[in-house]
């Protein structure tokens, strides 16, 4: 039984009716959802007002960062060297696979030059860390610390030690949202690494799984085929590993065979990732992309996509009219 | 006219908790069963303090919820404004209902009002469907009256 507090002023004369005021209300928010959904006229606002409750984020963030510092502080002398010498065993390794990535690096400038293509790679990143905030349990958006302020924008590639994280989907000043490939409303196009066949591998909303509805039956893919970006949406560059497949079910009387990925990235488990820039020169030059993003995808996501048109999208119309031109 | 500004406080003490509640990340089993807090006390808000916990209070509060978690502006709003509303048709009633009848009622409510996300997601884009989406009705209304009883012996406690 919920008690009354008393509450001094009058019944009579305070204000619009009940009806009148939901009327109100109800109108603004529907058009609020429909300018936000429509036009994407909210932007500027969504990134003011994210950029106040940044506080309130920062408060969510602070026993997570307590429990960090207390067990670092902590952890004791033996665990701290044994984990010491396991990251230089790590880097060295790491090294002597870069001196052969330097070799390649330079052999492949080398025949650039003879095919008057474009200079190497230009590329420069951030390591951003996903904060401990939720979301929305079903959508598999992630918050990161690194906004405007550091140069970030939308539809820029994050990238973690093992593959593609996802992109940026909205950006304010202190902070930004980044949408997982294993998201639903996401598609990444990618390339088997062994024979270069492409497609587009579509989030399916579980963590662990991509879908590749896009192949067909015949299609040369097996189970543990790496899938690497292949570059053509403008967004990713091409190359970096995305997933492995796990599935491949032809069933003979269907067109498209059944096949599935489990992403590389460790999109629930890492803290850090890595935002990167991309040199325009070495992306390739405007092809007929397929579209990063599911057709149903909302307006704020699918603006950051660079096509508009693909032959696997439903409606292409769907994009909203103040599409900016990819970075 | 002090009484008024001490509930006044209270509601945004509780507000900002509840806020923080919803974008605090809990285990992976029992984050999908968050329970709607900040809707529950806008619920209580508006049976207990009508006068000051009015519509535009509800719909600020669905807004906020908008703004740290939402991908659409105005989404939870209006999901929020429309379980004020009917709060406030049924507040002479539900205030009298014994603990039981409330909750029941609360049930509704949250129940309702995930509908109405769940649509308006349905809208907008590829909504999810799963089972697991409408625990929240349930550990929401099992928490009404945990929540009834701890902010009522506040409020008494206060006067």
């Amino acid at each position: 039984m919920v008690t009354l507090s008393s509450d001094s002023r009058p019944i009579i004369g305070r204000g619009p009716p009940l009806g009148a005021r939901f009327f109100v209300l109800a109108v603004a928010s529907i058009a609020l959802m429909v300018f936000d959904h429509r036009g994407g006229y909210m932007d500027v606002t969504r990134s003011w007002l994210h950029t106040a409750v940044n506080p309130l984020y920062a408060v969510v963030q602070l026993p997570g960062q307590l429990w960090d510092w207390m067990t670092g502080g902590f952890s004791d002398r033996g665990r701290l060297r044994t984990e010491n010498t396991q990251l230089s065993e790590e880097l060295r390794a790491a090294r002597v696979k870069l001196l052969r990535f330097d070799a390649l690096t330079e052999e492949n400038r080398r025949l650039r030059a003879i095919r008057n293509a474009s200079q190497g790679m230009g590329e420069r990143t951030l390591i951003a860390e996903i904060m401990r905030v939720d979301l929305d349990p079903y959508r598999h958006r992630v918050r990161i610390n690194k906004g405007s302020q550091d140069g970030v924008f939308k539809g820029q590639p994050v990238l973690d030690a093992f593959g593609i994280v996802g992109q940026v989907t909205r950006v304010d000043a202190i902070g930004a949202e980044v949408i997982l490939i294993s998201d639903d409303e996401h598609a990444t196009p990618v390339q088997v690494n062994r024979n270069g066949i492409r497609s587009i591998a579509v989030g399916s909303g579980d963590i662990n799984r991509l879908t590749l509805p896009f192949l067909t039956i015949e299609s040369d893919v097996k189970p543990d085929d790496l899938l690497v970006s292949s570059g053509l949406d403008g967004i990713f560059p091409a190359g970096y590993p995305v997933a492995m497949i796990t599935k491949v079910e032809r069933d003979p009387s269907a067109t498209f065979a059944v096949v599935e990925a489990r992403p590389l990235a460790q999109l629930d488990r890492s803290r850090e990732v890595l935002l990167l820039w991309v040199d325009p020169a070495t992306l390739p030059v405007q092809p007929a992309t397929p579209p990063t993003l599911a057709p149903a995808a909302i307006p704020s996501v699918e603006s950051a996509a660079s096509a508009t048109t693909a032959p696997t999208t439903a409606t292409p119309a769907t994009t909203a009219p103040t599409t900016p031109p990819p970075p | 006219m002090a009484d008024s500004g001490s509930s006044g406080l209270r509601i945004t003490i509780t507000t900002l908790m509840a806020l923080i509640f919803a974008i605090a990340p809990l285990p992976e089993l029992v984050n999908q069963a968050k329970p709607p807090l900040l809707l529950l006390l806008v619920i209580y808000w508006s049976l207990s303090a009508p006068r000051i916990a009015g519509l535009m209070f509800a719909w600020m509060c669905g807004f906020a919820i908008d703004v740290v978690q939402g991908p659409l502006f105005g989404q939870h709003a209006i999901a929020y404004l429309l379980i004020a509303y009917l709060t406030h048709k049924l507040q002479l009633r539900m205030r009298l209902y014994p603990i039981y009848h409330q909750t029941f009622t609360v049930f509704w409510l949250l129940a309702l009002y995930e509908f109405i996300v769940f649509w308006i997601d349905g809208i907008i884009g590829p909504a999810v469907t799963d089972w697991m989406r409408w625990t929240p009705v349930v550990t929401g209304a099992l928490l009404w009256p945990l929540l009834v009883g701890i902010l009522d012996s506040w409020s008494r406690a206060r006067r």
